[in-house]
Formats: structure tokens, C-alpha cells, sequence
């Protein structure tokens, strides 16, 4: 290369590869996809204008804080097209976000929390090791949101659970269903879901992961959650009276 | 009421006493969008048109807030984990004479699934919050948001839907399946800026004196950081330098607000952290938030405006007096609740404070108020459920 050429960033350019190529065994090609998949999203134009590698957003970022993670890196890896290193972080960085969005103070109006919520679902929808790891242990609440509409429900404090969070979270699992019965709305007396959800509206959630592809984004990661989510829904849609097309 | 400017000036440091947008740097506002949206019969708009206050956001513009003839969209872990939050939300409209819903037509806004697992995409997350919405159109009333997620969701969605034709259109096809209109509502509003909007009126019912207690405020991310331009900034209140929101109404309150230096560092909540990764969301929670405050402004509570951050600083402090009984702990609550205790609310029947962790009993007594016969009073309503005599308590229980 002449020393007046524009540089172009090749494969060897990538910082990841320079500094020792990690996960060989997985193809350029197979990289260069899963990037190609987070810059087609729609949201990604909107989330990354360059980056003046100022580390504003590391300075306001929780996660860096604790964690050998940097939102400017995820920004710069993005910026530079650098698929080695996104594939990289893909793997090991992403799920160390705390998604609070505190990197939204970025003078040139990125949002490095937002191009990792775009990495991670092009790793779950590719099933990618990090996203399995990183959502075991999460089953339950996948299961809780996708079947009942609510996430966050009275019968998850369980004091196995939430053994450091003190004995404020046993007394509350003992009293349960007392205490759920002396809240005075009546919609929160539920001890299943936060509040008590009609049947249309599960109806229409349930249509609305199928219509949106939201339920298959599953099938690669967890199987067996795909196939009971499924069920439920198909048994509910059933009674019904919907044909799913 | 104000909080001089000059609070936010460290000695290092000297803020503008004013701060003013240059019409350059102020970004679109979306209403435009919105209109032209509408203009065009791509989707619907639910307007503020009930009695409404008008309250300053950032770029010195104003919005909407609705008093009455609100849908009040629940958050999940309010009710399920902090059922005090929510049910003061609905008491204090209750005390001040203004008709609500609290619908079953509703569903959480499955953000879980997007900012924790990102299990879910794009257009699934769009399509349930237009569901909601047109939930809310369809009978009438305005929604009104509890969680700080869901409000700051519902803003990047609506970003979304505004900019993205191809989106917009696959959202409008799942709402046609549905048999719903794809709506958006004129403004975003969170119940903490209802709070905001009405905090002199809550003043003037105010039956329990609060010049003696000193708060902390965190502001919740989600609230004012997503899509900043819906956040309440007043100039009266650290120059409109720092949101407003509850600051302002436990100043209404007569508390005394006290500032700490990391105010805009998060809770620490992480959505997946606090379930998978607790270590993490614990150490951020005692070393970045509560142990500041304690040092830097030693307050009589924190008060904060969404479910995450109630949660994430109230149950994080357990661990960590455990581990070193020198750490001075802090009760935690929304300013919900604060306000509705400023009002006469029962601690345990109204407030629910019995479901929080940190140690709250000190803050009472500084209020007046004896939590043990309040504590008393609930056991007693309780055994009425016990012995089966009633199956439920109601609003009418809580007022004792
Ligand atoms: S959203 Fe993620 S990257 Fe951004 S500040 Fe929060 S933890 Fe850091
Ligand atoms: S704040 Fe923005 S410009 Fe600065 S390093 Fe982070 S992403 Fe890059």
C-alpha cells in the first residue's frame, strides 16, 4: 500500500485480530453475518453516529464500574465495522450491560445501550453461547411474561430466591395469600400475576407474539420453553375460538 | 417552591444560573410527527382533552398532564413485589376526589423481555403498547404510566413507530388482526408527573408534618434519560439543570431535599443483574447510592419514582449491613407513598410498607406516627380475613 493511500479496514485490521484472533473456529463469513444482521436493524441508524472516543459514556456507565466492559468499545467496534471484535463482544461483553441508558450522555447522540440491546437479540435469535448462558436461570421469566402478561408476580419471593435480600422476603412468601387479600384494589389480589389480567387481553398477547415472530425468536435458544409456551398458547387460542394462519 | 441553582454548583464547579436551549440544539419535537401522522389517517391520536395541567419538560417546552379520567397502566413489580406503590398511587386520587381505572384489559409492557433477555423484538414490544393504548382510547380515558420502564419504553417505541413506515406498517397489520386502531397518545405521562402536577393540591391535604424529615431523590433512568425531551424540568428547581420530578414534590411537602454527588448514577437494577447477577446490582446499590446519600446528606429516606429503583435500594441493603453492621441503612420508598403517609394514609393498610426491607419504623416515629398500633390495626383487619368474615379488605378497611 502506498503511504498516501486511504487506509481501508480489512480483516487484519480489526483490533480483536491483532491482538490475538479469538474464536478461530468460527468463519469471517459467519461473523460478517450476525454484523450484517445488527446493522440491518432499523434501530441501529438511530443508535450510532461515530464516536469521538471521549469515554463520557464510560464515565456514567454502572457496568464499567464493576465489569471489564466499556460502552465506548461497543460503540467504536460498531462505528469501525470491526466484525472480529463485535463477534467478540457478542460472546463476552453484552450481557454486562445494566440497560439503564446512562450512555445516552454521549456528545455525538450515540447509544451504545441500544446497539447492545440489538446484539443481543441477533445473539439470541442465533442462539449464540453468550445468550444461553447468560439466560439460564432466566426460564422462568421468559415463561411468566410470554404466558401471563406480567413479569414481575407476588409468588416469585421466595426467601430460596432471595436468600440476601433478608427475612422481610420469607415473612411476605409465609403471609402471601393473606397479605395479597388485604390490598384494597381489587385487581391485587392475584398471587400468580401482578394484577388480575382478562382473558381477551391474554388473547390478544398470545396473538401478538405469533404475528410478530417475538415467540420463534426462542425456538434456537431454549427449545423446550419454545415448545411449552406454544402449547399454552395454542390450547388458549383454541378455547378461544382463533386459527393461528 | 425552589431549589436554588447554586445547590448543583460543587466547589469546584459553577453551573450558568440559567439554562436556555439555543433554538439550534433543540430537537424536533415529535408532536409534529405525531399531527402529520394523524393528518394522514395512519393512526390515532387520544388527546388531553379533560381538565389537564401543563407542566415544563426540557427544550422549555410544556405538556399535558390529565387529572381525572385516567387508565392507569400498572407496573408488574409495583403490584407484585411493592403492592404499597401502587395502591397510594390509587388512594391519594381517591382522597382527592378524582375517578380512575384500574383496568384487567392490560398487560405488563414486556420490557423484561426486551431490556433483560432481548427475547423479544421490535415490533412485538410496538404492537404491545399500541394494544395498551388502545385499550385505554377504548374506554375513554387517558393513560397514565406507573413504571419508569414502561414510560421510558413507550417513548423509544413511539420514536420508533414515528420513524420507521416499515415497522408502523407491521404493527398496523397485528393491530387490524386484533381488530384494534393503531393509537398513539398526545403525550406520554408518568404517574410521577401527576404526582408533580398536583402536589399542591396533595399539599393542601396535607395532615402530617414533614419539615422536620430530609430526603434523598433518585431520579429513575428509564424516566428521564430514554428519550429525554418528555421529562419534567423546572426551571425553579436546580435551575432546570436536573428533572424535576419528585424533588419538587417533597419540597411541596415541606421535606427538606438533600443533594449527594452520584444522584445520576443508576440503582444498579440491571433487569437481568438483579435476578442472575445480584452480586453486582448489591455492591452498586449499597456503595454507589445509599452509602453516598448516607455520608454526603444522611436523609430520614430515599424517595424514587419507579419500581426497579424501589426495589434495587430497598432489598440491596440487607446484605450489605450484614456483611459490615457499621452500615447505616435507609428506608426507601416512592414518593407515592411518601405523599399518601403526608396525607394521612395508613402505614401498613395503605402504604404496605411491611413488604419493605430496609428498616423504615425510625422514619415513621420522626413522622408521628405509632407503628405499633398501626402494625396492631393491620394484624387486626387481617384476622377479619382469617376468621373469614370478609374475603377481601377494601378502600373502605384501609381508611381506620
Ligand atoms: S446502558 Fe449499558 S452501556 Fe449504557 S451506561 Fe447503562 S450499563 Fe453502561
Ligand atoms: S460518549 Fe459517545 S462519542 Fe464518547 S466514547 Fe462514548 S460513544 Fe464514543
Amino acid at each position: 500500500m502506498s503511504p498516501t493511500a486511504t487506509p481501508t479496514p480489512t480483516h487484519a485490521d480489526s483490533a480483536a485480530y491483532k491482538l490475538g484472533r479469538t474464536y478461530p473456529d468460527v468463519p469471517l463469513e459467519e461473523k460478517q453475518r450476525l454484523f450484517d444482521e445488527i446493522k440491518a436493524d432499523e434501530r441501529f441508524h438511530d443508535y450510532l453516529y461515530g464516536c469521538y472516543e471521549c469515554g463520557i459514556c464510560v464515565a456514567a456507565c454502572p457496568s464499567a464500574r464493576y465489569y471489564d466492559f466499556s460502552p465506548r468499545r461497543i460503540a467504536q467496534a460498531a462505528a469501525r465495522e470491526d466484525v472480529e471484535l463485535v463477534y467478540q463482544q457478542m460472546q463476552e461483553d453484552i450481557w454486562d450491560c445494566s440497560q439503564c441508558f446512562s450512555c445516552l450522555r454521549c456528545p455525538r447522540g450515540n447509544n451504545p445501550g441500544g446497539i447492545i440491546t440489538v446484539m443481543r437479540e441477533v445473539a439470541v435469535n442465533n442462539g449464540l453461547e453468550s445468550a444461553k448462558q447468560a439466560l439460564r436461570g432466566y426460564t422462568r421469566i421468559i415463561y411468566k411474561i410470554m404466558s401471563t402478561g406480567t413479569q414481575v408476580s407476588p409468588d416469585m419471593l421466595q426467601a430460596d430466591a432471595f436468600p440476601d435480600w433478608g427475612p422481610s422476603v420469607a415473612k411476605v412468601s409465609q403471609k402471601l395469600d393473606l397479605w395479597r387479600r388485604a390490598l384494597p384494589p381489587e385487581t391485587h389480589h392475584t398471587t400468580t400475576t401482578g394484577w388480575e389480567i382478562s382473558t381477551r387481553t391474554l388473547v390478544e398477547l398470545y396473538l401478538i407474539w405469533h404475528k410478530t415472530g417475538a415467540l420463534n425468536m426462542i425456538s434456537e435458544l431454549d427449545p423446550s420453553l419454545h415448545s411449552l409456551l406454544e402449547e399454552v398458547m395454542e390450547d388458549l387460542l383454541d378455547e378461544e375460538g382463533y386459527e393461528l394462519d | 417552591m425552589t431549589i436554588p441553582v447554586e445547590k448543583v454548583s460543587g466547589p469546584r464547579r459553577k453551573n450558568k444560573a440559567e439554562f436556555e436551549w439555543t433554538p439550534e440544539h433543540i430537537p424536533e419535537d415529535f408532536h409534529e410527527r405525531l399531527f402529520e401522522l394523524e393528518e394522514k389517517g395512519e393512526l390515532v391520536v387520544q388527546r388531553v382533552d379533560t381538565e389537564h395541567i401543563e407542566v415544563p419538560v426540557k427544550y422549555g417546552r410544556s405538556k399535558k398532564v390529565p387529572i381525572g379520567h385516567t387508565w392507569h397502566h400498572k407496573s408488574c413489580g409495583q403490584c407484585g413485589h411493592i403492592p404499597g406503590y401502587s395502591t397510594s398511587i390509587f388512594w391519594v386520587n381517591r382522597k382527592l376526589g378524582i375517578e380512575y381505572e384500574d383496568p384487567r384489559d392490560q398487560t405488563s409492557c414486556t420490557a423484561w423481555n426486551y431490556y433483560a433477555s432481548a427475547t423479544s423484538n421490535a415490533a412485538a414490544q410496538a404492537a404491545v403498547a399500541v394494544r395498551n393504548f388502545a385499550a385505554a382510547y377504548e374506554t375513554g380515558r387517558f393513560p397514565i404510566i406507573h413504571c419508569g420502564t414502561s414510560f421510558g419504553h413507550y417513548k423509544e417505541v413511539r420514536h420508533e413507530l414515528l420513524a420507521h413506515d416499515q415497522l408502523r406498517e407491521q404493527v398496523r397489520r397485528v393491530m387490524d388482526a386484533l381488530g384494534k386502531p393503531l393509537v398513539l397518545p398526545e403525550e406520554m405521562v408518568h404517574y410521577s408527573e401527576w404526582f408533580y402536577a398536583m402536589r399542591h393540591e396533595i399539599a393542601k391535604h396535607q395532615v402530617r408534618d414533614f419539615s422536620n424529615i430530609a430526603v434523598t431523590v433518585h431520579p429513575a433512568c428509564h424516566y428521564y434519560k430514554l428519550v429525554e425531551g418528555d421529562a419534567i424540568y423546572d426551571p425553579e428547581v436546580y435551575g432546570g439543570q436536573r428533572t424535576a420530578i419528585v424533588s419538587e414534590v417533597a419540597q411541596a411537602l415541606g421535606a427538606e431535599v438533600r443533594d449527594y454527588s452520584t444522584w445520576f448514577d443508576c440503582c444498579g437494577f440491571g433487569f437481568r443483574h438483579i435476578l442472575v447477577t445480584r452480586d453486582f446490582t448489591r455492591s452498586f446499590a449499597t456503595q454507589r447510592k445509599i452509602k453516598r446519600m448516607k455520608e454526603e446528606a444522611d436523609p430520614d429516606v430515599t424517595l424514587t419514582h419507579d419500581t426497579g429503583c424501589v426495589t434495587t435500594l430497598d432489598k440491596s441493603q440487607f446484605a450489605a449491613k450484614a456483611q459490615d453492621p457499621s452500615f447505616a441503612t435507609i428506608p426507601v420508598m416512592s414518593e407515592a407513598q411518601f405523599a399518601a403517609l403526608a396525607m394521612g394514609a395508613h402505614p401498613y393498610l395503605v402504604c404496605q410498607l411491611h413488604w419493605h426491607a430496609a428498616d423504615y419504623r425510625p422514619l415513621l416515629e420522626k413522622m408521628g406516627i405509632d407503628h405499633e398500633k398501626a402494625w396492631a390495626e393491620f394484624e387486626e383487619a387481617t384476622a377479619r380475613l382469617e376468621r373469614g368474615e370478609q374475603q377481601y379488605l377494601t378502600w373502605e378497611d384501609a381508611d381506620v
